[in-house]
């Protein structure tokens, strides 16, 4: 931890919507769209009391849909407003159109997905499949484990797809439920502080009356491809204003972050690697791991997954036993997270799809899970483990 | 660091929909918050409606709490309607040592095989004036007698309970924790 600049009595203890919306609040976006859906809801429930009672003097629009939520916020961003959305399962799916246009339109919005399952059947439980499903529409996708990363991430999260070389919607996801109702103690930052840290908001092809352009022109054959690289060029350097992004965030908080967090994976045997809550309780699988089955494990959890940070996974994986903890699906594939792990190390990897639809699994299942996985195959917690 | 993950405190609380076990348990880990204790709250539900079994979950620590799955192995189990105990099994899993809070107007009803603290919070509720939708209101009172179980301070709940709710339902917390009796078999 380095200095702080917090007053350390604001302390609070709140729900993952909560932190979000408590983050919205203190990062004082313009404008909001939203649709409800559990168990997002929440968060919208409460930025549009804090609309009403003057806590936040946002634009705040009641939407008849979710397609219509991401197309409102996208229009705000394009007017160079600093904007804010969130949504889950179907109604992400449902705006999907929209999800890849904002992010071709390189227009900087940030939305939080409290991930949650896709029907059929009918769940409102965690699975981060929603999320990964729109992978490959050239959003940032950020990951949360604890109310207070839900915070902090939705914070950084304006300064990183704000950014000049970026321009690029972020996905703030929490793990429905398990995060999204979950209680821990938050710390929030100063107003002013934040104001200080991400700056203006500066689209640089908003719409300026003195200045005008045309938008979403057709693109043919000749410029079409252009577009695209400008756009895997903004992803590359993602990594790197992510991680400045970070260290001017624990400047002001005492927070530090890195793109990857570890866990006694220095000199560990076997990584368990995961996103969010899941890979959090896995930390008290290793100690007993450790302790008690003589295995040295550690746990490798992005915060970052969408650029995937290949580098930063190998490193901390290192030539370790691998274990995947996936929450998600891709039929015919596999676990999404899996493959971009296989890709980034050498070793053959287990993976394990555990905890889809709210399906519970505690740290002694992971330690069960690590200790019987078998590398270079798929299973399934609750069927072949 | 590491090795004290597991050194917490873990309460399941057991409700129908409606009841407020869900309330109950956010305020409990906001008084254990008040104390100065890491402490976390949360639910495991369904489809939301009225009268479903609805399970909540606190754990409380000195130690930053890193587990979310569900509390299998409680020191502490509370419940609001005691009709549960024909639909489900609210002790199941629990520890050793550990401590059964329930709504009762009749202790010896209870079938527990270890420390029982018992207390008729319905006709707490109901003297109190506590009644809504022609519900009465308990999980305030019962959060008071989970106060005997040493987790959080009655005065902790009850701050919270009355910036929360206000002061009858703080009244109904406190005569809950003076009048709830150890029932030891």
């Amino acid at each position: 931890m380095t200095e702080t600049a917090q007053e350390p009595e604001d302390l609070h203890i709140l729900t993952g919507t909560g932190a979000v919306a408590s983050a919205i609040v203190d990062v004082n976006v313009d404008a909001i769209a939203a649709y409800p859906i559990t168990p997002q809801t929440e968060i919208v429930e409460d930025l549009a009391t804090a609309v009403e009672t003057d806590a936040l003097g946002a634009q705040f629009s009641r939407v008849e849909s979710e397609h219509t939520a991401l197309a409102t916020v996208m229009g705000a961003a394009q007017a160079n407003a600093r904007t804010f959305t969130a949504t889950a399962s179907q109604g992400l799916l449902y705006m999907s159109e929209m999800v890849w246009w904002t992010a071709a339109a390189r227009l900087p919005v940030v939305m939080a997905i409290a991930n949650r399952a896709l029907g059929a059947p009918w769940n409102i439980w965690d699975s981060h499949t929603d999320a990964l499903s729109q992978r490959d529409a050239g959003w940032i996708q950020l990951f949360a484990a604890t109310v207070q990363e839900a915070y902090d991430l939705t914070v950084a999260a304006y300064r990183i797809g704000e950014d000049h070389d970026v321009m690029l919607p972020v996905m703030v996801n929490l793990d429905g439920f398990t995060l999204a109702h979950t209680m821990q103690s938050l710390s929030r930052v100063d107003r002013d502080a934040i104001a200080g840290y991400l700056g203006d908001i500066d689209v640089p092809h908003t719409i300026d009356l003195e200045h005008p352009r045309g938008y979403g022109a057709l693109a043919t054959g000749e410029d079409f491809w252009r577009f695209r690289w400008k756009l895997m060029a903004a992803m590359d350097v993602v990594p790197s204003v992510t991680e400045t992004a970070f260290t001017e965030y624990a400047d002001l908080t005492g927070r530090a972050y890195d793109l990857v967090h570890t866990y006694r994976v220095e000199d560990a045997e076997l990584v368990i690697v995961g996103l969010g809550t899941l890979a959090r309780e896995a930390e008290v699988a290793c100690d007993v791991l450790r302790e008690e089955h003589d295995v040295a494990a550690g746990v490798v959890r992005p915060l970052l997954y969408t650029p995937f940070p290949t580098e930063q996974v190998a490193d901390a994986v290192g030539d370790a036993d691998v274990v995947v903890l996936d929450r998600s699906t891709s039929f015919g594939r596999g676990g999404i997270v899996t493959r971009d792990v296989r890709l980034a190390v050498d070793q053959p990897v287990a993976s394990v799809i555990a905890g889809i639809g709210g399906q519970n699994v505690d740290y002694r299942d992971v330690v069960h899970i690590a200790t019987a996985a078998e590398p270079g195959t798929t299973q399934w917690f609750g069927g072949d483990l | 660091m590491s090795q004290n993950a597991l050194d917490l405190t873990e309460i399941r609380w057991h409700s129908r929909g409606g009841q407020g076990g869900l309330t109950a348990s956010q305020l409990l880990a906001e008084a254990a918050f008040d104390e100065g204790h890491e402490a976390t709250a949360f639910s495991f539900y369904g489809a939301e409606r009225r009268g479903a079994p609805v399970t909540s979950f606190n754990r409380v620590s000195e130690n930053p709490i890193k587990l979310y799955s569900h509390v299998s192995t409680p020191d502490v189990v509370v419940v609001l309607d005691e009709s549960l105990f024909t639909v489900e099994d609210p002790v199941g899993g629990i520890r050793e040592y550990g401590i059964l809070v329930v709504n009762t107007a009749d202790p010896s009803d209870v079938d527990f095989d270890g420390e029982v603290i018992a207390v008729d919070a319905t006709q707490i509720a109901l003297d109190q004036g506590l009644v809504r939708d022609g519900v009465p209101i308990v999980n305030t009172p019962m959060l008071g007698v989970a106060a005997h179980t040493g987790v959080v301070g009655i005065d902790a709940v009850a701050s919270v309970v009355r910036r929360t709710f206000g002061e009858e339902n703080e009244r109904a917390a406190r005569t809950a924790y003076e009048t709830g009796m150890e029932v030891t078999q």
